[in-house]
């Protein structure tokens, strides 16, 4: 057990415009193959990352929006989506691609003083 | 825990929305941030309200870089990096907000 | 304690990698051991033994690749980031070495801390 950390992705820039949303993804998978706690957070233009409806095909970049939607099948069930951010970009959570839970800002602090490990995007 | 900012607080928003979601801890302002730990800046009232919930402190050689070693705000403490490294050590984990 | 660094900008353009320097000197100062540092995104730029700065200027990679002789650290580019801007093994400066995203993990996970540094 003393092998297993919690490890938390903290999301906070929008997808497309720079490559950390792209390359987040590819960390939580491979930290869940290693058998990890994963959570993601999705905090300020993060929250941007989970919209619905993505076509990138106009800017010839690959659109890996749907591979939130498969985390599920890692294990990787655990995404948070802080309120005041998703409110502050005129967002709810019909608009999100997947299932979320929405915290609050003072739970989203508590959930990140919990990690073992937080790593920024 | 210990939260990292490097970003300038009049032009990102990463200091902003640390002290949105951080109720204790500590805060290192380095790098470009450590202009949020001066007087006479729009953000002292905001820093010295995040103040009462949370201790912070400037890495002092980015601040001497930048000319402003002689305008800290009172009750924010320096470290140089051996300080930085301790901080790290003292709290459980730490995150960068970029 | 063990101390895990993350780069995630290249050298000269913004502080991160000057910063997680003299960070990991001062670390290694207090007797602490540095596990692994791991070069992301455009930190893989700090690998290029290719790089030549002014005679006036600090020269990065030199600075990691010998404080990684001095102390064995364990200089790890991502594979992926490196070879999508033009790193290899023919042109990596010495003591690092290119390897997968796997190594980012472990070091979180055998690190007592994680420290990230980028923009």
């Amino acid at each position: 057990m003393s092998d297993i950390k919690k490890f938390m992705f903290v999301n906070r820039k929008a997808p497309y415009g720079t490559i950390y949303a792209l390359e987040s993804l590819e960390v939580v998978l491979i930290t869940a193959a290693f058998d990890q706690e994963v959570s993601l957070a999705f905090m300020d233009d993060g929250v941007y990352q989970l919209k619905k409806g993505q076509q990138t095909k106009g800017i010839e970049t690959k659109n890996f929006s749907p591979t939130y939607r498969a985390l599920e099948g890692y294990d990787i069930e655990k995404l948070y989506v802080e309120k005041e951010s998703m409110e502050a970009r005129g967002l709810s959570e019909g608009d999100l691609l997947v299932d979320v839970t929405v915290l609050g800002k003072k739970e989203i602090g508590e959930l990140m003083d919990q990690q073992d490990v937080v790593l920024s995007f | 825990m210990l939260h990292i900012i490097n970003k300038s607080p009049l032009s990102n928003g990463a200091l902003d929305s640390c002290l949105r979601v951080a109720e204790s801890g500590e805060i290192l302002l380095i790098e470009d941030a450590v202009y949020a730990a001066t007087k006479g800046s729009a953000l002292e009232g905001k820093m010295k309200e995040a103040m009462d919930k949370l201790k912070v402190l400037v890495l002092l050689p980015d601040l001497e870089a930048r000319g402003l070693a002689d305008r800290i705000i009172e009750g924010v403490a320096t470290v140089d990096y051996g300080g930085f490294v301790d901080l790290v050590a003292s709290n459980k984990n730490c995150q960068s907000w970029l | 304690m063990k101390f895990g660094i993350v780069i995630n900008e290249g050298p000269y353009q913004h502080q991160a990698s000057d910063t997680a320097y003299l960070f990991c000197k001062a670390a290694l100062e207090k007797g602490h051991e540095i596990f692994r540092v791991f070069f992301y995104h455009d930190g893989v730029n700090n690998a290029s033994r290719l790089t030549e700065p002014p005679q006036d200027d600090r020269n990065i990679v030199a600075r990691w690749s010998k404080l990684a002789e001095e102390h064995k650290i364990d200089l790890v580019v991502c594979v992926a980031a490196a070879l999508r801007r033009g790193i290899k093994d023919e042109n990596l400066a010495p003591g690092f070495r290119i390897s997968g995203l796997g190594q980012l993990v472990e070091a979180g996970i055998q690190a007592d801390r994680m420290v990230t540094f980028g923009d």
